[in-house]
């Protein structure tokens, strides 16, 4: 995958551009000159194991935290500087579950809606139909309590598409779910990158979703260690597989366990 | 779960151009956090409840037992002798924005460690403009519980001239937002729920009992001089006699002068805590995550 640069916000900007990004909590060192970028209307796999700065990542591109090293942009606008239009073109379904139980599923997609200045005409619309991408056709006056982990889960992807970004980004959004709830979670974000032309960034430590023909940016102890198509990056590594050159590349040993120092 | 199409109506998202927030659009939002704040607090029937409960407990038991024994002499705004539980009904009142205030600071630590918080704090509109959106919906939800108070007390025979429950109205919001904007910084220091037993032992009794919600601050005086200067430096001693005077279509110019200053202060200092680049909360190892 090509680092592009971008001088300002405009069409050809990249979706994400993330560029010499460090991060710490206090004197632990969380992310390390991590330097990447996103196409548009691609599907960009974000792997690492649990410690790796997935999250931190997320916090950083959601604006959450600040980047005080480094420099993050979605579609040419920089998130520290204008974080307003920068998180504008963002969704995002966070790893931690953020639906409010006691309300009803319209009630928190009504919320989301108003966080960004949809009105509720226009959100009862854009519900309705994303319920029935989301596959929870009519499902609008259902507790947020009462569904599954997988349910809630497609509501938080439909929540994330309402206000209509151009790119979304997943952090471990299948963890905790069943094997057919995580392919079918996993089809349907494929799907709109193919139909809509979104930009995709999809955290994990899963192996098994990824595919042949998408990117990978693989992080290791908050540094990056590759990045670039999942055929590239194979024959870089010298493995046979994305999951050989994933091991290697964390250092898992054939027990599974991950080699903590470098 | 299948994949089907993009219906015609929510298509060519990446296409999308946005039009600059206008006034329209900030309104939307803040009606959605208030809408919210209102939905969550009807849908928490027992938080409603104990909220009526704990104030209704003040008047009926304890004033009822100690008007005998504490006698209110006329201090302004009384011109006449009134009964203590007329005395301590705006100190009630004030006690029920002081406990809403610090539920509302609790409820945001409860998200952060939830992750709510964060759908809020990822909206493009501007960090400030989410947090004073915040602080009103608490505000909103705490007014109407004094008002549902004010209600039961008034069937109880305490009661306000007629002009006073409409004249207390601001001074009921301005004290609420003071409130709210110091839970909103307390929220912002606290890093884990459990810690929120230290704001009940730091912030809420101390404030509540050293001010004149319950005594008239000469009998205070009289006690201790010390506790009097304590009293004096409370806010919430400056709320209690807002809404005291509010309550007979008065203006206590001191009070109105302290609590709008605090209200200023503290929500300044929460904006600032809450500031991605400058904030507390960006200090905090909070990823929420694993990854």
């Amino acid at each position: 995958m090509q680092h592009v640069r971008t001088s300002g916000p405009g069409d050809q900007a990249a979706a994400l551009d993330v560029a010499g990004v460090s991060h710490s909590y206090g004197s632990k060192r969380a992310l390390n000159d991590v330097s990447f970028s996103i196409a548009p209307t691609t599907f960009t796999v974000l792997l690492g194991l649990n410690g790796a700065g997935k999250t931190t990542l997320f916090s950083l591109i959601s604006h959450l935290y600040d980047t005080r090293r480094g420099s993050i942009r979605i579609f040419g606008h920089d998130v520290s500087r204008a974080s307003g239009e920068a998180l504008r073109r963002v969704g995002i379904v966070f790893q931690a579950r953020t639906l409010d139980l006691d309300l009803s599923v319209h009630q928190n997609l009504s919320y989301h809606a108003s966080l960004h200045g949809i009105g509720a005409g226009e959100a009862r619309q854009r519900i309705a139909a994303l319920l029935d991408i989301v596959d929870m056709p009519g499902r609008q006056h259902d507790k947020a309590r009462s569904l599954s982990g997988g349910q809630m889960r497609r509501i938080e992807i439909a929540r994330a598409l309402l206000h209509r970004p151009s790119l979304l980004l997943l952090d471990e959004a299948t963890v905790g779910l069943d094997i057919q709830s995580r392919a079918g979670i996993l089809a349907t974000i494929r799907k709109l990158v193919e139909t809509e032309g979104i930009g995709v960034l999809w955290a994990t430590h899963l192996i098994d979703e990824v595919e042949d023909g998408d990117h990978v940016v693989v992080l290791r102890q908050g540094g990056l260690v590759a990045k670039g198509k999942v055929a590239d990056v194979v024959r870089t590594s010298g493995a046979g597989s994305i999951r050989d050159a994933f091991s290697r590349l964390s250092r898992i040993d054939a027990a599974g366990n991950a080699e903590i120092s470098p | 779960m299948s994949a089907p199409a993009m219906p015609e109506k929510v298509a060519g998202i990446s296409a999308v151009k946005f039009e600059k927030f206008g006034l329209r659009h900030y309104l939307i939002c803040l009606k959605g956090v208030v809408l919210r704040e209102c939905l969550r607090f009807l849908h928490q029937r027992e938080r409603f409840i104990s909220s009526l409960v704990r104030p209704l407990i003040w008047l009926f038991i304890f004033a009822a037992g100690f008007r005998q024994v504490l006698g209110v002499s006329i201090i302004p705004p009384y011109k006449t002798y009134v009964l203590y539980e007329v005395y301590i009904t705006p100190g009630l009142c004030g006690m029920i924005l002081l406990f809403s205030g610090m539920q509302s600071s609790l409820s945001m630590v409860y998200d952060r460690e939830m992750g709510n918080m964060r759908t809020l704090l990822v909206s493009p509109f501007p960090r400030w403009f989410l947090l004073v959106s915040k602080m009103l919906a608490g505000v909103s939800v705490s007014i109407a519980q004094v008002y549902a108070f004010l209600i039961v007390a008034w069937f109880w025979g305490v009661k306000a001239p007629p002009i006073g429950y409409l004249m207390v109205l601001p001074a009921l919001f301005l004290s609420g937002m003071m409130l709210c904007a110091l839970g909103m910084l307390l929220s912002s220091m606290i890093k884990q729920l459990e810690n929120f037993a230290g704001i009940m032992n730091f912030i809420i009794f101390p404030g509540y009992f050293a001010s004149p919600a319950l005594y008239p601050l000469w009998r205070i005086q009289e006690a201790s001089p010390l506790l009097h200067k304590i009293c004096l430096a409370n806010p919430f001693t400056y709320a209690v006699e807002l809404i005291r005077f509010a309550f007979y279509g008065q203006i206590d110019w001191l009070s109105l002068g302290v609590v709008a200053g605090c209200t200023v202060l503290f929500l300044a200092a929460a904006i600032i805590a809450y500031d991605p680049s400058r904030g507390l909360v960006t200090r905090k190892q909070d990823t929420g995550g694993n990854g």
